[in-house]
């Protein structure tokens, strides 16, 4: 089964502590990474540029509005996604607790939703509708 | 078929049912997969047994011929689902597949299936009253109306609690099992802590006419039970002696009248002895290990209390280092505070007062009346009239529980 990992951390968090200290934790996190990736766990991810290069879409009076900035203000921010395999959920977070990124900010775990059968159900409408 | 024989069936069936329906339901649960399939197939054993059985005789293995007929009769339902929705063949194949049941009947497996239950129950990803909730309604069997009523609440929120809780477990995929060493002592102590809460809403409850709810209590030290004899870890055995020690007290705890009555005025005569002996043996049996925590302190505390005859033969000094050790082990100003009315009673009330006004000072403590009570009763010990008076009115304020009030009330007049 899928989890996806949110990984939070502080903005600017690893501009701001010692280069040492930053090298060694990205060190640490991508040597765990690929060990994932060996024992099949690591089903995909990707790092995110900081919240102040993201925009946030909203649909408002019948049309969409962009505005600069990350959807949530909060105090710790999504820095990355990591698409987990694991057997059941004590399988995911025994495998994102071993992970060194959760001592820089804390770790979402969320069961990917099997969207299957609402699929086909739509495809099934929609045919109707062509039909 | 004789009539005779079909109530001598029932009169056996009610009996496994008081007794075994909790573990059948618990293996269930691990082999279907889903809590309200396990339900309903416990029901349907029951109720195929009452039918066979007074034909075909008593099986050998009675618990596992209830599960194994709990499980074709689930088998049976998905398959009757699957007319309507084809999703519902995939999960019967899929519990037919699995091995496992073959084993359904042993002992071992059983208890096991019932601790990896209270694990799934109580598991930390859960809403903490949530897990509270589950655990009762799953592992102890309680009704959702009885659980309610316990925690003055209604019914349908306490449903919802469920619902909510199960659906997690099943859409996160939470599994059945006891965790690895590693997690274990994390693990545990969620459980623990579920115990504990359960044991506690019934002992003290939180708000209220009625001081104790008794079946609370006995549920949770039902529940440690089933613990140590699973997983006879230190801390389960302690949180085990805790309970005892505190329950052997229940009679002596309230007057008649429902009036609440403090440890040193209680009639020791009162006090369940067979509980005390088995919570000290508990006791010494987790100080042994040296790997205790808490609630082996804690329990060590309601032991030396029990071995006195009265509270002034009590061995004070080694209370006052017991709470030393606890304020260590599980920091909190609460224990602070306890152990600030321990040093009173070594050292004089002098003594314990500074300790009392140092904690007040700090804050944490100041919305809680057990704080303030406390300071009253050290001034009054004192003569300090004026002072005791208003933290009497302090702690007052600070309380809902009816006895409580009514406890605090008296001794302002008292003090008159």
């Amino acid at each position: 089964m899928k989890y996806i990992c949110l990984g939070y951390i502080e903005p600017n968090k690893l501009e701001t502590q010692p280069e040492a200290v930053t090298h060694a934790m990205v060190d640490e996190c991508f040597t765990y990474d690929d060990e994932l990736r060996k024992n099949g766990h690591f089903a995909g991810g990707h790092a995110l540029q900081g919240p102040q290069s993201a925009a946030t879409l909203r649909f408002e009076n019948g049309k969409v509005v962009v505005t600069d900035g990350p959807y949530a203000e909060t105090k710790e921010q999504l820095g990355g996604i990591l698409i987990l395999e694991a057997r059941d959920f004590n399988h995911a977070i025994e495998l994102m607790s071993k992970h060194p990124g959760v001592k820089a900010g804390p770790f979402e775990i969320r069961p990917a939703a099997d969207l299957s059968e609402m699929i086909q159900e739509s495809e099934r409408r929609r045919s109707d509708n062509d039909a | 078929m004789s009539e005779s024989v079909i109530q001598q069936v029932r009169e056996h069936l009610d009996v496994l049912y008081r007794k075994e329906s909790g573990r059948i339901r618990a293996t269930l649960i691990r082999l279907l997969g889903d809590f309200d399939l396990a339900e309903d197939a416990v029901h349907d054993a029951f109720a195929a047994a009452l039918e066979k059985w007074p034909r075909d005789g008593m099986p050998e293995n009675p618990r596992a011929w209830l599960i194994s007929t709990g499980r074709f009769k689930a088998i049976d339902t998905l398959r009757r689902r699957a007319r309507f929705d084809a999703s519902q063949e995939k999960i019967a194949e899929e519990i037919e597949a699995r091995q496992g049941h073959e084993e359904g009947g042993k002992d071992e497996s059983i208890e096991d299936d019932r601790l990896k239950l209270v694990f799934t129950c109580c598991h930390p990803a859960l809403a903490p009253e949530g897990r509270v909730a589950l655990t009762l309604r799953e592992v102890c069997g309680l009704t959702t109306e009885e659980i309610a009523r316990a925690f003055l609440t209604t019914a349908p929120t306490l449903a919802q609690r469920i619902v909510r809780a199960k659906t997690k477990i099943r859409e996160a995929r939470i599994p059945y099992q006891v965790p690895s060493a590693e997690e274990l002592p994390e693990r545990l102590a969620a459980v623990l802590q579920v115990v504990y809460l359960v044991f506690n809403e019934g002992y003290l409850a939180s708000s209220g006419a009625s001081l104790i709810r008794a079946d609370l209590s006995g549920e949770a030290i039902r529940l440690g039970r089933l613990l140590v004899a699973s997983l006879p870890e230190p801390e389960v055995l302690g949180l085990l002696a805790l309970m005892l020690l505190q329950e052997s007290r229940r009679t002596a705890r309230t007057s008649a009248a429902g009036e609440l009555i403090l440890l040193e005025h209680q009639d020791r005569s009162l006090w369940n002895r067979e509980q005390i002996t088995e919570g000290i043996a508990l006791v010494e049996k987790a100080l042994i290990s040296r790997r205790f925590g808490s609630y082996t302190l804690q329990a060590a505390i309601a032991a030396v209390h029990a071995e006195a005859s009265t509270a002034a033969s009590t061995d004070w000094p080694q209370i006052v280092a017991l709470y030393t050790a606890l304020a260590q082990a599980a920091p909190s100003p609460v224990v602070e505070l306890n152990r600030a009315i321990a040093v009173a009673m070594s050292e004089g009330p002098e003594a314990g007062l500074a300790l009392v006004d140092a904690l007040l000072t700090r804050g944490e403590l100041n919305a809680y009346h057990l704080a303030h009570s406390a300071r009253a009763d050290l001034c009054r010990r004192l003569g300090r009239k004026s002072e005791a008076r208003s933290s009497y009115e302090r702690a007052l304020e600070l309380t809902q529980l009816e006895p409580e009030r009514r406890f605090l009330k008296k001794r302002l007049q008292e003090l008159e």
